[in-house]
C-alpha cells in the first residue's frame, strides 16, 4: 500500500483558497462564537480544508444555530445541510450529526458536529429554526435512526415504511458476505 | 430503552402524518362546507416527469394540502459508495441529476482532488468549464421546455429537444457516452477534444442562437403563456432561503447567489458573467431566470473556446490518473500504477472535505469523510432537488391543480437527485 502525505499541502492550498474568498477569518469566527456562547462550548476546533470546524453537545446546539440564525455580525443564516454518522469504534459517541452553515454575505461557513451514545440517539429538532431541516431530519432517522424531538413528522422518507433496520450504520455490509459468486480467488473482494 | 421512549413520544404525531401519507383525510370535511377530493398526483403520472407521488386534498379545483412522497428510485448511493474506489463514484454522480451529468462528475472530481490537492492545468479547467456549461443550457432547455409542453404547447420543446440532441453528440464526441457521461477523470479529462467535437461545438454555437431567440419568441411576451405562469407557485426570498432554495428556483426570488461566483471553481473567475435576479420568484420568472441563464452559459463557452489555452489536458497525478493504455503495454511503471488504480489499492489521506459547485438546480454538495482508506468512510451529497422540493407543498397550496403541475415542472424537479 502506497501512503500518500499529500493531506499537508491539499490543506493549505483549500485553506488560502477560503482566506481570499470570505470577508471574515476563522479565527475572528471563532472568537465571536466563543463570546456569544462561552469558550468551552467549542471543542475539537479544527480547520480541514479551511472550513472552521468545532464539536459542540447535544444539548447546545439547537440553542446555537437559533442563535446565529438571527445574529448580525457573521449572519451564518443559511443551513446548506446536515447528515448523520457512524462511528462504531468511538464508545459512547457512536453516532453523530454534522452541521453546515454558510453566510451567503459574508462568504463564511462553519461545520459544527454534536456525538452521542447509539443507545440513546435523541437529538433537538431544528425544524422551528429552518423549514429546510425537516426532510434532512429525516433522512437522518431513515438511514442513522436519529431521533429528533419536536420534529412534527419523524418517518421514514426514502427508505419503505416498514423497514425495520437504519441502513447507513456501518454494522450493515453492503453486500452478503456469504456470498460465493463474487468472489474472486486471487485479489478477494 | 431511552430510544423507544423518545420515539414512543413523537408517536401521535407520526401517526397522523402516516395517515395523511396514505391518502386519508385529515381535514374535517364541515369545515369546507363540502366534501374534499383526495386525489393522487403521480407516482407515475407523465404531468410529474419523474417518478413521485403527491397525495392532494382538493375542495374542488381548489388544493387544500398536500404531501408528498419520495424515494420510489432510491438506490442508495451514499451506502454503495463506502464501498468503491472514487474513480468509481464518478458513475453514481452521473445517475443523481441525469439532466446534467457532467455538471455533477467535474463536481465529484473537484471534491477528490481537493482532498488530494491535485492541481488541474488551464486546459482541463476550461474544457471542464465548457462541458459544465453546456450541460447547463442542455439542463435548462429541458426544463423551459417541458413548461411549455404543460402549459399547452409542444412546438417548444421540439424546437429545443434537438438542440438538446446536438449538445447530446457533443458530448458523445468528448467522452462516448449521451446521458450517464462518466466524463473526465480525478486530475483532468480523459482524452482531449477531438477535431470533430471542436467542429462541432463551433457548429452548434453558430446555430443555437437563433434557435433560442425564436423560442422566447414563442414564450416570452405570449399573453397565453403569461396568464398561465405570471404569479403562479411563487416564494419569497425569506422563505426560499429558509428553505435552502439555492440555483435559479432561489435567483427566481431574487437573492443573487451563485457558487460560481461567490466560490469560483475551475478558472470560472476567469469568464465575465452576470447573474440574472428575478423579483416575484413564480413559475414566470424562473422560467425567465433559466432562459437568461442559458445566454449567459452560452457567453462563458464562447470565451472559453476563444481563450482555451494549450498544455496538458490532465494533472501529472499518476496515482491517480490512469495512464494511457498504449503506455501501460510497454512501460513498467504505467503497467504498476494501472493496476493499482483499477484495483483501487491507493489509499487517499485522512481528511474531511466539502466542495460544492453550481449545478442545474442549485448547489451540488460533496461531504467526503477520508478516513485514509481506499474508499470514502462517508459520502453526503447535498442534493438541491431534495432540499428545495420540501418547499411544494407549501408553494401550492390554495392555487388550483393546473397551476400545481407547472409549479412543479418550473421547479425543475429531477427524480434521479431527489431520491439519489
Amino acid at each position: 500500500m502506497i501512503q500518500l502525505n499529500t493531506s499537508p499541502a491539499a490543506q493549505q492550498k483549500a485553506a488560502d483558497y477560503v482566506k481570499a474568498h470570505a470577508a471574515i477569518s476563522n479565527e475572528q469566527i471563532l472568537a465571536r462564537l466563543q463570546e456569544l456562547f462561552g469558550a468551552d462550548t467549542f471543542s475539537d476546533v479544527e480547520e480541514p480544508y479551511g472550513m472552521l470546524t468545532a464539536t459542540v453537545s447535544r444539548d447546545k446546539i439547537h440553542e446555537i444555530i437559533d442563535v446565529l440564525h438571527g445574529e448580525e455580525q457573521l449572519q451564518l443564516n443559511f443551513l446548506t445541510t446536515m447528515c448523520g454518522m457512524h462511528w462504531p469504534d468511538k464508545v459512547g459517541q457512536e453516532l453523530g450529526m454534522v452541521y453546515q452553515l454558510h453566510s451567503l454575505v459574508n462568504n463564511i461557513r462553519l461545520r459544527l458536529k454534536i456525538f452521542f451514545p447509539i443507545q440513546d440517539p435523541v437529538v433537538p429538532t431544528l425544524t422551528d429554526v429552518y423549514a429546510t431541516a425537516n426532510w434532512m431530519e429525516r433522512e437522518a432517522y431513515d438511514f442513522y435512526g436519529v431521533i429528533f424531538t419536536g420534529h412534527p413528522n419523524l418517518i421514514r422518507i426514502l427508505n419503505v415504511e416498514d423497514m425495520d433496520y437504519h441502513p447507513l450504520r456501518k454494522e450493515y455490509p453492503l453486500e452478503d458476505g456469504t456470498r460465493e459468486d463474487k468472489t474472486d480467488l486471487f485479489f478477494g473482494r | 430503552m431511552a430510544t423507544n421512549d423518545a420515539l414512543e413520544a413523537t408517536r401521535p404525531i407520526h401517526h397522523e402524518a402516516a395517515q395523511q401519507q396514505r391518502g386519508v383525510m385529515v381535514q374535517k370535511t364541515e369545515d369546507f362546507g363540502q366534501d374534499l377530493t383526495t386525489l393522487n398526483l403521480g407516482p407515475t403520472h407523465p404531468a410529474t416527469h419523474g417518478i413521485f407521488q403527491n397525495i392532494l386534498q382538493m375542495d374542488g379545483e381548489k388544493i387544500i394540502s398536500g404531501v408528498p412522497t419520495i424515494g420510489y428510485i432510491h438506490r442508495a448511493f451514499e451506502k454503495i459508495a463506502e464501498r468503491r474506489p472514487f474513480y468509481q463514484i464518478t458513475p453514481l454522480t452521473d445517475r443523481m441529476n441525469y439532466c446534467s451529468s457532467p455538471i455533477n462528475n467535474m463536481g465529484w472530481h473537484m471534491t477528490v482532488e481537493k482532498l488530494l490537492g491535485i492541481e488541474v492545468p488551464k486546459r482541463a479547467q476550461y474544457m471542464r468549464v465548457i462541458m459544465m456549461e453546456l450541460a447547463r443550457i442542455a439542463d435548462h432547455l429541458i426544463c423551459n421546455g417541458i413548461l411549455g409542453v404543460d402549459t399547452g404547447a409542444f412546438s417548444g420543446f421540439l424546437y429545443l429537444f434537438e438542440e438538446r440532441e446536438k449538445i447530446y453528440e457533443i458530448y458523445e464526441e468528448v467522452c462516448g457516452s449521451r446521458l450517464t457521461t462518466n466524463m473526465g477523470r480525478v486530475g483532468g479529462m480523459e482524452r482531449d477534444f477531438s477535431d470533430v467535437a471542436i467542429q462541432k461545438l463551433r457548429k452548434w454555437m453558430k446555430e443555437f442562437p437563433a434557435v433560442m431567440k425564436e423560442f422566447q419568441n414563442l414564450f416570452d411576451r405570449n399573453r397565453i403563456f403569461m396568464d398561465r405562469t405570471i404569479d403562479v407557485g411563487p416564494i419569497s426570498a425569506e422563505r426560499a432561503l429558509n428553505y435552502g432554495f439555492t440555483g435559479p428556483n432561489l435567483r427566481a426570488a431574487g437573492v443573487d447567489y451563485d457558487v460560481r461566483v461567490m466560490n469560483p471553481y475551475s478558472s470560472y473567475e476567469d469568464f465575465e458573467f452576470e447573474i440574472p435576479v428575478g423579483t416575484n420568484g413564480d413559475t414566470y420568472d424562473r422560467y425567465l431566470i433559466r432562459n437568461e441563464e442559458i445566454w449567459q452559459s452560452y457567453r462563458i463557452i464562447e470565451q472559453a473556446l476563444a481563450k482555451l489555452p494549450d498544455g496538458p489536458y490532465h494533472a501529472d497525478a499518476p496515482h491517480y490518473y490512469l495512464p494511457p493504455k498504449t503506455e501501460v503495454y510497454r512501460n513498467m511503471e504505467a503497467l504498476i500504477y494501472h493496476f493499482k488504480i483499477i484495483m483501487g489499492e491507493i489509499d487517499a489521506p485522512v481528511g474531511e472535505v466539502y466542495h460544492s459547485v453550481e449545478g442545474g438546480n442549485g448547489e451540488l454538495g460533496f461531504y467526503l469523510v477520508s478516513d485514509g482508506g481506499r474508499t470514502p468512510y462517508r459520502l453526503h451529497f447535498r442534493r438541491p432537488c431534495y432540499i428545495y422540493y420540501q418547499a411544494y407543498p407549501e408553494m401550492v397550496v390554495g392555487s388550483t391543480l393546473s397551476d400545481a403541475i407547472i409549479t412543479l415542472s418550473s421547479m425543475n424537479v429531477i427524480a434521479g437527485e431527489l431520491d439519489a
